[in-house]
């Protein structure tokens, strides 16, 4: 809605319009709990923002190293269920180890870690669309494994899960979107950063031609797994704001259709754009909000949200950001029609730094 | 300097990378590849060895804990694991069998796979009881269901999600032919309304369809005085009935012979005049109706719910991951392993710590995609 704004009012060469485009975002985000009410602040605002660090994982892994993994959610799920199991003090189900919070995050981020390490070592040498159902299966099983193992978590998942009293949702909710805006900021930040790293241009160049790669001397597989592990960590991030926002967590969080649901965001948004993520985030989250009360829709949001998905990748694969881009390169006439046979041939060769 | 990041995953590189994805020197290695020394392979080469022998001398000789024993004092229970972990894997199969077999034409990873199954089930539930006529909402007992009124229903849903998946592919994938990865996110549209809109139509609570009165009783098997249940061998019966069905059609067969050749190259077999679109409808129909027939049989054997569709997705996942994308003989043999794994795990861990039994799965995954990234029978596409 922020971002829409601008695409209708701006017309000028792509980059000084995605800075504009950013100001006012970043303005319009900082100012927000002055602008919006509580409950938008609190929940669909925060909502979005942690979403949108989740699938800004995704769309890291898929923009930069070439890689669509569906097994964020598992890893944002760990990180959710570690940090369930180790803060929480007898009253729920699951390990209640009672910690304090700041080891709890730490010791939970690095969990989630050694997962995406592990998930990430097993999928680096598949490609393309084996990664995309190795890495589903990634999440399925993670799915499973909660909701079976009843000593970690079982069906119901955990609740009650202690938040830091300065944060809590329904006392202070903009707080907890300041800090959850802060911490977006940062990810974001310092996805940009990688990708600048030698670490990140060798791993656009495994993206573009994983053979070549090789012959120089790059370990392709470890480069990959380290990418992967690395989008773990922020994946992490999402769970632990996630678990702070809803103070429990189940395994149904991380099912299949979360899973689809996180892939849903980032293809609205565009799988090639770090920025389409919190975009797609914030079209997924008002869908699911206010769709329901739209009379003929009700309970059938999912459908909604399925034809939105079905339409965008007919139409625009790109996403919501290819748009955008298209509005504002000055071609906005042939901006909705969605001509597919531009969408393949119209890559111009990536930059080498 | 230039921003060095171009916006380079568009859908055209993807589909380069995903023909390489399978050279011999990402496929042959194993995870010792990925360490990138001799000394952590071979090490890695025993770990191996003794995370496959300890299932199998835990199952023989020690067991402890379980309520079973181990299978040299008790064959009789370990028979029966047996024959669940058999008959699993042929259910596994039937289902899987579709999905490998449109991936191994058309490159397209049907994600909607699951949805098929489930509203194949769903289908043949609803006519069974229209046909049986006690009104819909009261579940059956095998007693009220003849032969007929489960071979009809299985059949005509059978029909009806062969013509649903062909609708599919014709209206939303023929025209991204190449472009494995959307056509994968159309899929996954579909699956998503599909899911809904089988919520909305037979809602949350699960259903079962019911045997026949024919095949719902136990035989003795003769052998260590085991009674077993009828109705798991005859999906053993199926199973094995499709397979060789399949092996017939694909090895003995025009058509068969035409999609083997599709398989291996596409373009040259449509080069010699053959109609490839017209292949590619058959195989899509066919292997959907697979699904449905999954789905009719699943129904019966367990029931039918929202989420079961994202099981028997996961399950042919697994099942194609394993034997191989595009193998037949990998989706028996994927199926094998997932089926004696998942019944094996669940009857030999002990008591306390059965439900574990799903991360053996993730195990059974983890070893095979550690040796053979392609899967057991994958090979480059």
């Amino acid at each position: 809605m922020r971002a829409g704004g601008a695409i209708a009012s701006r017309r000028r060469p792509a980059l000084s319009a995605d800075r504009a485009a950013g100001a006012v975002i970043l303005v319009v985000a900082v100012l927000a709990p002055l602008i919006f009410s509580d409950y938008w602040i609190s929940a669909l605002l925060t909502q979005t923002l942690f979403l949108g660090i989740v699938a800004a994982s995704l769309i890291f892994l898929s923009a930069y190293g070439g890689m669509v993994s569906l097994g964020q959610t598992a890893v944002y799920g760990i990180a959710g269920f570690a940090l369930g199991n180790l803060t929480t003090n007898g009253n729920t189900k699951g390990m209640n180890l009672g910690w304090a919070e700041v080891p709890g995050i730490a010791v939970a981020i690095v969990v989630a870690l050694a997962a995406a390490f592990i998930f990430g070592a097993l999928a680096s040498r598949s490609y393309g669309i084996y990664f995309l159902m190795i890495t589903l299966v990634f999440a399925v099983i993670a799915n499973l494994v909660f909701g079976q193992v009843t000593s970690i978590s079982g069906f119901g998942g955990i609740s009650g899960i202690p938040i830091p009293d300065f944060l809590s949702r329904t006392q202070h909710p903009e707080r907890l979107y300041l800090v959850t805006l802060a911490v977006a900021l940062l990810v974001y930040a310092a996805l940009r950063y990688v990708v600048r790293t030698p670490f990140g241009l060798t791993l656009q160049g495994i993206r573009d031609d994983p053979i070549r790669m090789r012959s120089l001397g790059f370990r392709v597989a470890w480069h990959r797994t380290l990418a992967f592990a690395f989008a773990g960590i922020v994946a992490a991030i999402g769970g632990i704001l996630f678990v702070w926002w809803n103070a429990q967590i189940a395994p149904s969080t991380i099912g299949l259709s979360a899973t689809i649901d996180l892939l849903v965001i980032a293809v609205i948004g565009g799988l090639y754009r770090l920025e389409g993520a919190w975009l797609g985030a914030l079209v997924f989250v008002v869908i699911n909000n206010y769709a329901p009360d739209i009379g003929f829709i009700s309970d059938r949001f999912h459908t909604l949200i399925g034809v939105v998905f079905l339409v965008i990748v007919l139409l625009s694969p790109r996403g919501l950001m290819g748009l955008w881009e298209r509005v504002t390169a000055g071609r906005g006439g042939g901006a909705m029609t969605g001509d597919i046979t531009q969408e393949r041939g119209s890559g111009e060769p990536t930059p080498v730094g | 300097m230039e921003e060095p990041v171009g916006p380079g995953s568009r859908w055209g590189p993807f589909e380069r990378r995903a023909q390489i994805s399978a050279t011999p020197m990402y496929g042959r290695r194993g995870l010792g590849g990925l360490a990138g020394s001799a000394t952590l392979r071979r090490a890695g080469r025993w770990l191996l060895l003794a995370v496959v022998a300890f299932p199998v001398v835990w199952v023989l000789f020690i067991a402890s804990g379980t309520s079973f024993g181990p299978a040299v004092s008790d064959p009789k229970d370990f028979l029966i694991t047996l024959l669940n972990g058999l008959t699993a894997a042929a259910l596994y199969f039937v289902v899987a069998s579709g999905f490998t077999l449109v991936f191994g034409l058309m490159r397209v990873v049907n994600m909607a796979h699951g949805a098929f199954f489930l509203l194949g089930g769903y289908i043949a539930l609803r006519i069974q009881r229209n046909m049986v006529g006690l009104g819909s909402d009261v579940g059956l007992s095998s007693a009220q269901v003849s032969l007929s009124q489960w071979i009809v229903p299985t059949l005509v849903a059978i029909a009806i999600i062969a013509a649903s998946g062909l609708l599919m592919q014709q209206l939303l994938l023929r025209w991204n032919q190449g472009q494995d990865l959307r056509q994968a996110l159309i899929t996954i549209a579909v699956s998503i309304i599909l899911a809904d809109q089988m919520l909305a139509h037979f809602g949350g609570v699960p259903k079962d369809i019911s045997w026949p009165a024919t095949f719902d009783k136990f035989v003795d098997l003769q052998v260590a005085d085991i009674q077993y249940t009828l109705t798991r061998l005859i999906i053993l019966g199926i199973g094995l009935a499709v397979g060789l069905g399949l092996w017939y059609w694909l090895k003995r067969t025009r058509t068969g012979m035409v999609i083997r050749a599709g398989v291996d190259d596409r373009d040259m077999v449509s080069a010699t005049g053959i109609n490839i679109q017209l292949t590619f409808a058959i195989a899509f129909a066919v292997g959907s109706g697979l699904a449905g027939l999954g789905g009719a049989i699943g129904g019966s054997f367990a029931s039918l719910a929202p989420g079961v569709d994202a099981n028997w997705l996961l399950n042919s996942l697994l099942v194609v991951i394993i034997g191989g994308m595009g193998s037949l003989g990998g989706a028996a043999i994927g199926a094998l392993l997932l089926g004696l794994t998942t019944n094996f795990a669940a009857a030999y861990l002990p008591s306390d710590y059965t439900f574990y039994s799903i991360i053996f799965t993730f195990i059974l995954l983890a070893i095979v995609l550690a040796v053979r990234p392609l899967g057991l029978f994958g090979r480059p596409a």
